[in-house]
């Protein structure tokens, strides 16, 4: 039997076992459940408000002006007389996108990272986790309010000023992760046994730093979604005609006092994702039993 | 210990240097001079302008001048606010920001730390599970929601608070102060009851009880220093998650503060007023991380004797 086949029959049984093993933990956690099936919800919803929403988005009643939640409007309308259930479908589709894009681009950024200091160790290590640890000191919250001065009030860099904040921890947990694995028996065998670096890493220190990467990527993404809404807040997010929940929130409080349901319904949608969300991250933390990796 | 603090006051330099450096080059590549959108003015006057305010001069050397100047703790002076310095506006805004972070920062300890403990105390049950959920809720409502719903709550329908100013009225500094410090008492319940429970389980407390100490005192004696450890390290971020959080809470409430200098700061594009700012925050946020690192390490015998405790 060559070193492959032993290798393949041994991945293939572990990484079965341990993700039925985790899925089977994950669906006995009701908490965990209910924040997945709202999430795919929303996603759905998401995906298909242009062909399901109930008005148009630009679709104006100036003669209307705001009511309260009736059988034509189930969220009411706003000022303008615009469905508030429209608008804040549309608003999901940003904050939702802003979230997942902005923590694909701190995935991205920080598993790369993480991995390649923690892989190659040495003085290149020092210097990297050494610049992680200098950004870490920095206030970033403050530098995304000061981006966002400089460079106009643009999404795609909201996108990427948000990505760039929020891969130093997913860098931290990655080059934990392999500098654990790589002393670990099971990396000693298989780096005897001839594996290329390559292969190593793809066969063995990916697959077993996933459970960590999963359950950091679920926390980051309410992060996100946190930061944008707090900028659009201060208006210097998501800019009109696009709307997001943070933006609808602020309109809300404005005129919170007459028409209370224009604050509450959107910080309803925009306070249940991030339940969903931080729920399912605990949920798959215990599920894959991973520790250490936020708190 | 001492060899601690110096070896992380050596680290705070470059962190603050990087800080400085960032912020005046992006303040700096921002599109159009600050002049340019006013009125239009000749082009003896803008030049005597960027003189006065050394616009004139090379890139780097208009860095090292203000190198200098922040040397001498002088920040500059505001462009919309002719005649006012950015020392002057920070420190007419800085004292209420602070006293609203201290109020928030004691909101968070308390109920936080409180929360904590309690839930560690008999973990899996009902005194676990209600402040947990508690917790959880407090970390899913962003500030700028909660703080517009207590207002209509307590400001507007049951009238018992009042719903904006700092120092006018009695009482209008409750409901900011609950606003900002509800989200970091959330996170300090879960630290605390995490940090708790890893205590409770090692040996000494198991030999604490078994040389028959009362439970209070196995609590407040043995457990509290080494369980409250990650609440004391959390305290740095905190401090600037607090600052940030001033932003939306003094803007909701219209407190008269730094954070709402600094928004309109951002509106106006007052970029001396953005630079100074930042750097002054920047550098109090690196100092109160080193202050809570320093103190958490104090707290943890390990990591004394591991620097010499003297």
């Amino acid at each position: 039997m060559s070193s492959q086949t032993i290798s393949d029959i041994a991945q293939a049984e572990q990484g079965t076992s341990l993700w039925k093993d985790a899925w089977l933990r994950l669906r006995k956690n009701r908490l965990a459940v209910f924040g997945l099936v709202t999430l795919c919800l929303f996603i759905i919803i998401a995906l298909l408000t242009p062909w399901i929403a109930p008005y148009s988005y630009q679709a104006q009643n100036l003669e209307l002006g705001a009511s309260p939640p009736s059988a034509a409007h189930w969220l009411g309308t706003d000022i303008f007389g615009r469905d508030m259930l429209t608008q804040i479908m549309y608003g999901g589709r940003i904050s939702l996108a802003v979230g997942f894009v902005a923590t694909s681009v701190a995935l991205l950024i920080g598993v790369t990272w993480g991995a390649v200091a923690g892989y190659v160790g040495g003085r290149a290590d020092a210097v990297m986790m050494r610049l992680v640890d200098i950004l870490y000191a920095l206030p970033f919250m403050i530098f995304i309010v000061l981006l966002s001065v400089v460079f106009g009030r643009n999404m795609l860099l909201l996108f990427l000023a948000i990505g760039a904040v929020e891969w130093l921890t997913m860098a931290r947990i990655m080059r934990g992760q392999v500098q654990s694995l790589r002393q670990q028996e099971f990396v000693e065998a298989a780096i005897s046994l001839g594996l290329s670096p390559g292969t190593l890493i793809r066969r063995h220190l990916v697959p077993n730093a996933l459970g960590p990467i999963i359950v950091y990527t679920t926390l980051t993404i309410p992060n996100v979604m946190l930061l944008e809404a707090f900028l659009s807040f201060l208006g210097l997010g998501i800019q009109p005609p696009q709307t997001s929940w943070g933006l609808l929130i602020s309109y809300g409080a404005e005129t919170m006092e007459e028409y209370p349901w224009l604050l509450i319904f959107p910080g309803l949608a925009l306070t249940l994702t991030l339940f969903s969300l931080n729920f399912l991250g605990d949920g798959l933390r215990d599920a894959l039993d991973v520790r250490g990796s936020k708190d | 210990m001492f060899r601690f603090i110096s070896m992380r006051l050596l680290q705070a330099i470059p962190v603050i240097l990087v800080v400085i450096t960032a912020t005046f080059f992006l303040v700096r590549a921002a599109p159009g001079g600050p002049f340019d959108s006013e009125k239009p003015v000749t082009r003896e006057v803008k030049a005597a302008l960027e003189a006065q305010y050394k616009l004139d001069l090379p890139m780097f050397q208009q860095y090292t001048a203000y190198l200098g100047d922040l040397a001498r703790g002088d920040l500059g002076p505001s462009f919309k606010y002719p005649g006012r310095s950015v020392n002057e506006l920070i420190a007419a805004g800085f004292p209420v920001t602070a006293e609203l972070g201290f109020y928030a920062l004691l909101v968070a300890l308390s109920i936080g730390g409180l929360a904590g403990i309690i839930a560690a105390l008999r973990p899996n049950t009902a005194q676990d599970y209600i402040p947990m959920s508690a917790a959880m809720i407090g970390i899913c409502m962003p500030s700028f929601l909660l703080g517009p719903l207590l207002v209509l709550v307590f400001g507007i329908y049951l009238d018992w608070l009042p719903v904006s100013g700092w120092g006018d009225i009695p009482g209008d500094k409750i409901l900011p102060s609950i606003t900002l410090g509800a989200g970091y008492a959330a996170y300090i319940a879960r630290l605390g009851r995490a940090g708790m429970l890893e205590v409770l389980s090692q040996d000494y407390i198991r030999t604490a009880r078994a040389k028959g100490l009362p439970e209070w005192q196995v609590v407040v004696k043995h457990s509290l220093r080494g369980g409250l450890i990650p609440v004391v390290a959390f305290l740095g971020p905190a401090f600037a998650g607090l600052l940030s959080g001033s932003f939306v809470v003094e803007t909701i409430f219209q407190i008269p503060g730094l954070g709402r200098f600094y928004v309109q700061a951002a509106f106006n594009r007052d970029y001396t007023m953005i630079l100074g700012t930042t750097v002054f925050l920047s550098v109090l946020i690196v100092l109160f991380n080193l202050l809570s690192d320093v103190l958490a390490a104090w707290m943890n015998p390990r990591l004394r004797a591991q620097f010499g405790d003297n």
